[in-house]
């Protein structure tokens, strides 16, 4: 392949909300276009881990080239970014959107615009996009394209006059959206001439070919053999290959102004490559650095431990894999009176923390207890030091803290009218604020200030099932506000046990303690004592609940014919004790821990 | 002939390089079990390997495939006298006692009765089978178990059981003459059954004068008509206090009468427990005859599970095709033994000797053996470690708490 004629290559992205068709629209655009062959065609092939196939959402940015002839008979080079759509992913979201011009708007034609969409869309807006709405699913019965489209003109301030009704799954009109991009969209601006200068659009570790750096072109050329160097961090490093993905990876001798493609070198690390970075050549430099740039900052914290101690290294090495490919997720040695040895991690958000969790147990086959997610809290103290609280754990002393700050939320939750008063409840009491409540067409979209804290563990979960799953929620950090926060320890048979100890607003501690207890009263099984289940702050108990001792367990009836049934259920007990862990005389099952801070509310 | 084999419980440290202790006679005796797999009808509540066929087995045919199976395990086993045969089912009272006499003559003829032995028959307590019982003696069982289960008619039918309360008490009356030793079995923690009505139960069950009762709370197996009425909530059990009381009530009532439990469902006056079942929970060896019938072996130095073919037709093809029905043939590692050595060993009130449990290759913690007796669960007095009174309601998370 060669390099394309500026005025030829148009660059853009896909807006939508989960399960819109994002995935399936662009399946189809690859097909359409002949990047992939029929046999090539798997579900979703720009989702390549199992996760991102599983659950529907897109977890790296990914990018696809794709050769269309158009009918003003010229061939058009379309360069499709593939972005995260989830707000934990909001930067990388953010710097897929800066490497493109323009933007399909994907709305689900009988859904209608949700509070992700409205989320993205913004960003596209703010990245001066020009917007293509497209309704998907159009042959669905349920579809009402004219009350979408006047819903995008309201909700948006979006022309939707010349929005294109489609079926991504059958195909229906996709050809106009691909004339659309090349008659609609603008093609990319740059000057060949100039020094490098580059998007660091995001990057990966590939078992083969080390560290994969995404890159969109901005001005000059990208060629193998350049050094290169990133503006934001500093490093130097040698171009080994340069190309373009069809999706498949296919070599390319350059990459010149307005072209998406990648970069591999003598780069280490996925964490030596920062999202947003510039790159440029290091003997001939670009004047200034691109906007936007910022480091990944976590967000939410939280203990991960081996079930079994003996899998403590085993975790150690899945980490250090992981976090080759993944430098948002960090993570640090942590020890558990209650757990033993694990790590402290910190995630982008909570959907970062599972999908991590997931990987963690399901590619490297451990075997994991999560601890009670932490937001990171700014504890003021007395001698006018401020520390950064990452641990319920290592609360200071409370005589030596001035004040504690939580980070605070802004959240916009679209919902349909009959589930408002649940939405509202949910919110006031998780102590949010109402900001704003307005409607968009039938559904009602309210505007809250909310404590992160209070979001962290199952806010959103609690808000699907109020809903019935037709409330969408999105939301960005905003700032932190001092609040009466105490910490609430959990004792288990009069012991503490330290990773079920939380920070909790003094208002909601009863109400959390209370309903910690009774939950764990149901989830450790009986032994053969009474179990006193406490909630405390300080010395104060704040709630009590007893597992009562067993009084009735032996097996009736066991002669000959029994005993290889037998044996093999004690097995399945020991195994079944292998995932539990001893506190003092007690033994809490490992879901326990998570279990237990659900509030069923 | 193959050479004598000594019976060893050590076979395996053979494998396991560095036991070299010397090699112990099987402590716990050697005994026969024949499975008889047929049934009138099934009870709801029974899971066991039994079948009901319309028309009446070939007993001729049985017979020649037990003295088939019989020699087979003779071969496995090398020499030994049997010291129990035990006839259970299934219902083996439907056999003729011409079929008993012959499988215990084959018995006989391979591993040598002792002057003692102990034969027991399981049998149905109705009026047609109690016309068999001197059959059964004179073929040479001095040893009945008959299924009594409940003395109540509604609790009888509701249990799916053929025979009345009276017809019950008569059989046992006619085999407490044709045999030496009768025990039978009853059911209890019935649905709405209370203490109260259980101890007047039991204590008329006591009065029948036998040396000998299994007293099982009804237990609901996977599989059985009662799992499903019970999962459908129409089967209403007594929750664990009940169950808790009904269990205090039967250690209490029984104890009083002079047959006190010597394992956790059996109450035998001393001297007369039932020395067949002793040896599975002493943990010795028997050799398994018949459709879906288990055995524990010392092959050539090694303990092995053996299990038979489960439906009688399929056993019989197999034994007429290959001599045995055994579909399962299994070397039991040394953790394995120890663990069904402490499993069975701890449901006897004497318990089990740690020393053997140890030259078995089994491990046990001496912390928590330490906790479970300063609970009163268990108690250690050297090498014995038994369970308490206080630890028999609760021994399987006792011994959940025990096995490494």
């Amino acid at each position: 392949m060669t390099a394309t004629a500026q005025k030829n290559i148009r660059n853009f992205s896909i807006v939508a909300h989960i399960d819109h068709g994002k995935s399936t629209l662009a399946d189809r655009l690859i097909q359409i276009t002949g990047g992939l062959t029929e046999r090539e065609m798997t579900d979703q092939v720009l989702d390549s881990m199992d996760i991102e196939r599983e659950r529907g959402i897109t977890i790296k940015a990914q990018t696809v080239r794709l050769s269309y002839k158009a009918q003003d008979g010229e061939t058009y080079i379309l360069n499709l970014i593939d972005t995260p759509g989830h707000v934990d992913f909001a930067y990388e979201v953010n710097r897929s959107l800066a490497a493109v011009e323009g933007s399909l708007l994907v709305v689900d034609a009988s859904q209608g615009v949700e509070a992700q969409t409205l989320a993205n869309v913004y960003q596209a807006i703010d990245n001066n996009h020009d917007i293509v709405p497209v309704l998907n699913k159009i042959d669905l019965p349920a579809a009402e394209p004219e009350k979408v489209k006047a819903q995008i003109e309201d909700v948006i301030g979006l022309d939707a006059s010349n929005a294109i009704g489609i079926s991504a799954k059958t195909g229906l009109n996709v050809d106009q959206v691909l004339e659309a991009i090349v008659t609609r969209l603008p093609p990319p601006m740059g000057d060949r001439a100039a020094p490098l200068k580059a998007l660091l659009v995001d990057s990966w570790y590939d078992t083969y070919l080390g560290v994969v750096v995404l890159v969109r072109i901005i001005d000059g050329v990208l060629k193998k053999g350049q050094r290169i160097k990133m503006l934001g961090s500093g490093a130097v490093n040698d171009v080994d290959r340069v190309g373009v993905f069809t999706p498949k990876m296919v070599a390319m001798a350059e990459l010149g102004p307005g072209e998406i493609g990648f970069l591999t070198g003598s780069i280490k690390e996925v964490a030596d490559t920062r999202v947003g970075d510039t790159i440029t050549e290091e003997k001939r430099p670009c004047a200034d650095m691109l906007p936007g740039f910022k480091p990944a900052q976590p967000v939410v914290f939280c203990g991960l431990f081996p079930v079994d101690a003996a899998q403590f290294e085993d975790l150690r090495a899945a980490m250090g894999k992981l976090r080759l490919n993944d430098a948002s997720f960090s993570y640090e040695m942590e020890t558990s009176a209650a757990l033993g040895f694990g790590f402290r991690c910190g995630f982008l958000g909570l959907l970062h923390l599972e999908i991590i969790q997931e990987r963690l147990e399901r590619e490297f086959n451990l075997d994991l207890i999560a601890t009670a997610p932490s937001v990171i809290y700014e504890i003021q103290m007395t001698d006018n030091s401020v520390i950064d609280l990452h641990n319920p754990a290592d609360m200071p002393d409370v005589v030596k803290i001035e004040e504690i700050r939580e980070p605070w939320i802004r959240a916009t939750i679209l919902t349909p009218d009959e589930y408002l008063g649940s939405v509202l409840k949910l919110c006031q009491d998780r102590r949010g604020n109402q900001i704003e409540l307005t409607y968009v067409g039938a559904r009602a979209m309210v505007t809250y200030d909310l404590p992160l804290n209070e979001v962290v563990f199952d806010f959103y979960d609690r808000l699907k099932s109020i809903s019935k799953g037709y409330a969408s929620f999105d939301y960005q950090i905003t700032e932190y506000r001092a609040g009466d926060l105490v910490k609430m320890s959990i004792l288990v048979n009069s012991e503490p046990v330290d990773a079920l100890s939380m920070l909790v607003h003094r208002a909601r501690a009863d109400a959390r303690g209370r309903v910690m207890c009774e939950k764990l009263k149901d989830l450790i099984p009986q032994h053969l004592f009474n179990i006193p289940i406490q909630a405390a702050i300080g010395a104060k108990i704040i709630a009590r609940e007893t597992i009562k001792a067993l009084r009735k367990d032996v097996t009736a009836k066991c002669y000959g014919g029994d005993i290889s049934r037998k044996r093999k259920l004690l097995d399945k007990q020991k195994e079944g004790k292998k995932k539990m862990r001893q506190f003092g005389k007690v033994e809490i099952p490992q879901e326990a821990f998570i279990a237990a801070l659900k509030m069923d509310e | 002939m193959r050479p004598q084999l000594v019976e060893t419980e050590l076979g395996n440290s053979r494998v396991q390089a560095g036991e070299g202790a010397s090699p112990v006679p099987d402590p716990a005796g050697f005994g026969v079990y024949v499975h008889w797999p047929f049934c009138k009808a099934k009870c709801p509540y029974c899971d066991f390997n039994s079948h009901v066929r319309h028309a009446p087995p070939d007993e001729a045919r049985f017979i020649a495939a037990f003295r088939r199976e019989i020699a087979h395990m003779r071969a496995l086993s090398g020499p030994k006298q049997a010291q129990t045969v035990f006839f259970g089912g299934g219902t083996p009272s439907l056999m003729a006692p011409a079929t008993v006499g012959a499988i215990l003559e084959a018995i006989d003829a391979a591993w040598p009765l002792t002057a003692d032995a102990e034969v027991t028959l399981e049998a149905n307590p109705t009026s047609v089978e109690a016309e068999r019982f001197a059959g059964y003696g004179a073929a040479g069982v001095n040893r009945v178990s008959l299924g009594v289960q409940a003395l109540d008619d509604a609790d009888l039918q509701g249990l799916g059981r053929m025979h009345s309360v009276a017809e019950a008490l008569a059989a046992v009356a006619i085999a407490r003459r044709a045999f030496g030793r009768v025990s039978f079995d009853l059911i209890y923690a019935r649905p709405r059954q209370t203490p109260e009505q259980w101890a007047a139960e039991l204590k008329r069950a006591l009065a029948e004068g036998c040396e000998h009762l299994s007293l099982y709370q009804l237990t609901i197996e996977p599989g059985t008509p009662f799992e499903r009425l019970y999962g459908a909530g129409k089967l209403i059990l007594p929750d664990d206090d009940i169950s808790r009381a009904l269990w205090d009530v039967t250690q209490e009532v029984t104890a009083q009468a002079g047959l006190p439990a010597y394992e956790v469902s059996n109450h035998a006056r001393p001297g007369a427990e039932a020395r067949h079942n002793q040896i599975y929970w002493r943990y010795g060896t028997y050799a398994g005859i018949g459709a879906g019938a288990h055995g524990r072996l010392v092959v050539d130095g090694t303990r092995r599970a053996l299990f038979t073919e489960r439906a009688p037709e399929d056993w019989l093809a197999r034994v007429e095709a290959h001599g045995h029905g055994i579909v399962s043939d299994e070397a039991l590692s040394a953790a394995e033994q120890a663990d069904e050595m402490l499993l069975m060993g701890l449901r006897l009130k004497e318990g089990v000797d740690l020393a053997r449990h140890a030259r078995l290759g089994g491990r046990v913690d001496e912390a928590r053996i330490a906790a479970l007796a300063a609970a009163g669960f268990v108690t250690r007095t050297g090498d014995r470690l038994a369970v308490t009174p206080a630890g028999f309601p609760v021994l399987n998370a006792v011994i959940a708490q025990l096995a490494q």
